[in-house]
């Protein structure tokens, strides 16, 4: 929820604990003891609402999980503190706060591993690093296999894995039943379990925290957040980048970055470019609070089905992508169905849990179903996109590459693999089969 | 889920279909003469559009016929079939809400 600040009087009210200006409490068990005295009714507001200045160094479009990473990464490693963040809608009302929230690195190709691993390390570090806690459960990662060919690429991915120096391990059938016992490992199941690749190092993360956290050690470095500021144009001059439309006026920039996921061809396309990406529904579900089953997630490519269970006891699901190209945030029914029928063959014991809600968000495919972490041909003008349905762990690794390529008009070694230019020359990143549901 | 008129059947429910993508990306005449870029425009670039889309689905489950769907992206409503080879029917102001 964005307001105007301009009525110092009504901010003041609004934000009744920090004034503009004032520094960032760090919070600490002191702090939540002060805060207790007062009835907890004091706590200064996480980040400030400026107006949007004139003009900035760097514009980024799209406060979603990954431009907030990218602002506050370009202000704490490379000292960049004179950004916005434009956001058309609220804070983590995109794809970062509809996600089942699965962290892993266990991608099969060495570009992948890379930068997934970064990613993971960076999460290792997050809650300290940006003093908030994005309550990262590392409780194990499971993917299964269900035929031989899926044991095989299995196997191939642990050994792969741990080449690249992620940690992973392959558990046969029995292996699995010990490490999540309400598993169903009867060889008589319809896709029964073979086995399953491990990463004990992966696990879920709180989603809002990871926008918010981000958001108020960005705007504690200076970074301005600026939400209900939708984009509507790129402005250039002779091939480079001189600022944005938006909703709430010009606001020129010496560079631009567009991490805006499901609109990534949208907002492209206000600077003429093409690209190779598809937007599609991905829904999630979660059923009623139960106690304590599942102690892990798990996940299956063969049969589209990944759950793990939050603190509040609620199990959350993902279902699959729906075919058709869509930017309307919801999915169709039969796609739950389908994911919701091989769901209780693996888990019989949820066979009576009621789903309370589901929801969808807008997910960008590309087609090799890997990112593009890049330059354009257009100058100043940076691209970040292709998550598609898995973009939610590498928020950290993302936002931490992206910011040195926009920083230093060149890409890291771990997003140069991820360049816009792979469609041309050909050398895709081809994680379809290889990081099988990619979540 | 969508309800689709065939051309050849009449209304469907979606899963009797097949989704193929962004319709109209005519294959080129002499692929060898094609720079990477405008080969990899060819093979990987898609509109994407947010609103009236032209697409193509395939009766796979029923005929088993392709045919082309304009239909808007925001609100999935269907606003035209054709047949596959038809030059898309202009739909004048009606271009489906939310766009
Ligand atoms: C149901 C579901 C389940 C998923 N599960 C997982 C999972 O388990 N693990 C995983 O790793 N990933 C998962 N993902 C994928 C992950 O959520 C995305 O890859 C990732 O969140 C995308 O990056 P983001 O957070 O920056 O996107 P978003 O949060 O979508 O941010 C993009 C922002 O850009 C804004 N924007 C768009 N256009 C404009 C404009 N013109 N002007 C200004 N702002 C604009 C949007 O409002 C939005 O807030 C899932 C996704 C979905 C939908
Ligand atoms: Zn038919």
């Amino acid at each position: 929820m964005a307001h105007s600040n301009s009525d110092a009087g009504a901010y003041a009210r609004w934000n009744p604990g920090r004034k503009q200006g004032e520094p960032m409490v760090k919070y600490s068990i002191f702090t939540i003891a002060r805060n207790a005295m007062t009835s907890h009714k004091n706590w200064p507001r996480q980040w400030r609402s400026p107006e949007p200045k004139p003009e900035y160094d760097v514009i980024i479009i799209g406060g979603g999980g990954h431009g907030l990473a990218t602002a506050y990464y370009l202000a704490k490693e490379h000292g960049v503190t004179n950004v916005a963040v434009l956001e058309k809608g609220w804070l983590g009302g995109g794809n970062t706060a509809r996600n089942t929230t699965i962290v892993r690195s266990n991608y099969l190709w060495d570009e992948s591993a890379a930068i997934y691993e970064k990613s993971l390390q960076l999460w290792e570090g997050l809650s300290q690093d940006i003093n908030y806690n994005v309550m990262l459960s590392q409780r194990g990662v499971l993917n299964l296999a269900h035929n031989l060919g899926d044991v095989r690429e299995g196997v191939r991915r642990v050994n792969a894995n741990r080449l690249n120096g992620v940690d992973a391990e392959w558990l046969d059938a029995d292996g699995v039943k010990e490490f999540c016992p309400i598993i169903n490992i009867s060889k008589s199941a319809r896709h029964p379990v073979l086995g399953a690749t491990l990463q004990r190092r992966g696990g879920v993360a709180r989603h809002d925290s990871v926008a918010w956290g981000f958001a108020r050690a960005a705007d504690a470095r200076g970074v301005d957040i600026i939400q209900n500021c939708e984009v509507t144009g790129i402005l250039r001059d002779g091939g480079k980048v001189t600022g944005v439309e938006t909703s709430r006026g010009t606001i020129k920039a010496k560079k631009v970055a567009m991490v805006t996921a499901g609109h990534s061809s949208v907002v492209a396309n206000m600077a003429g470019l093409r690209l190779p990406v598809e937007s599609h529904p991905l829904q999630a579900l979660v059923s009623e609070p139960i106690k304590p089953v599942i102690n892990c997630v798990v996940m299956s490519g063969a049969v589209h089905v990944y759950v793990s269970q939050s603190d509040k006891g609620e199990l959350v699901m993902g279902a699959g992508v729906d075919a058709f190209n869509s930017y309307g945030q919801r999915g169709s029914f039969h796609v739950i169905e389908h994911q919701l029928g091989a769901c209780l063959e693996l888990f019989p014991i949820f066979s009576r849990v009621r789903m309370m809600r589901s929801w969808g968000g807008i997910v960008d495919v590309c087609p090799d179903a890997s990112p593009i972490i890049s330059k354009t041909p257009v100058e100043g003008l940076y691209i970040n996109c292709g998550w598609g349905t898995g973009g939610f762990k590498a928020t950290p690794g993302s936002g931490w590459a992206f910011a040195h390529t926009v920083a230093k008009d060149e890409p890291h070694p771990l997003n140069a693999p991820f360049s816009l230019q792979r469609f041309e020359t050909g050398a895709l990143i081809d994680e379809h089969g290889a990081a099988a549901v990619a979540h | 889920m969508l309800y689709i008129d065939c051309p050849w059947c009449g209304k469907r429910n979606e899963t009797e279909f097949h989704y193929g993508g962004e319709a109209h990306i005519a294959r080129p005449e002499d692929p060898s003469a094609l720079s990477d870029e405008q080969w990899a425009d060819f093979l990987f670039m898609r509109k994407n559009l947010k609103g009236p889309y032209a697409e193509r689905w395939c009766h796979s489950n029923g005929c088993r016929r392709w045919f082309n769907v304009i239909r808007n992206t925001v609100s999935h409503e269907i606003l035209a079939v054709y047949k596959m080879g038809e030059t898309p029917p202009d739909l004048g102001p009606k271009k489906g809400e939310g766009v």
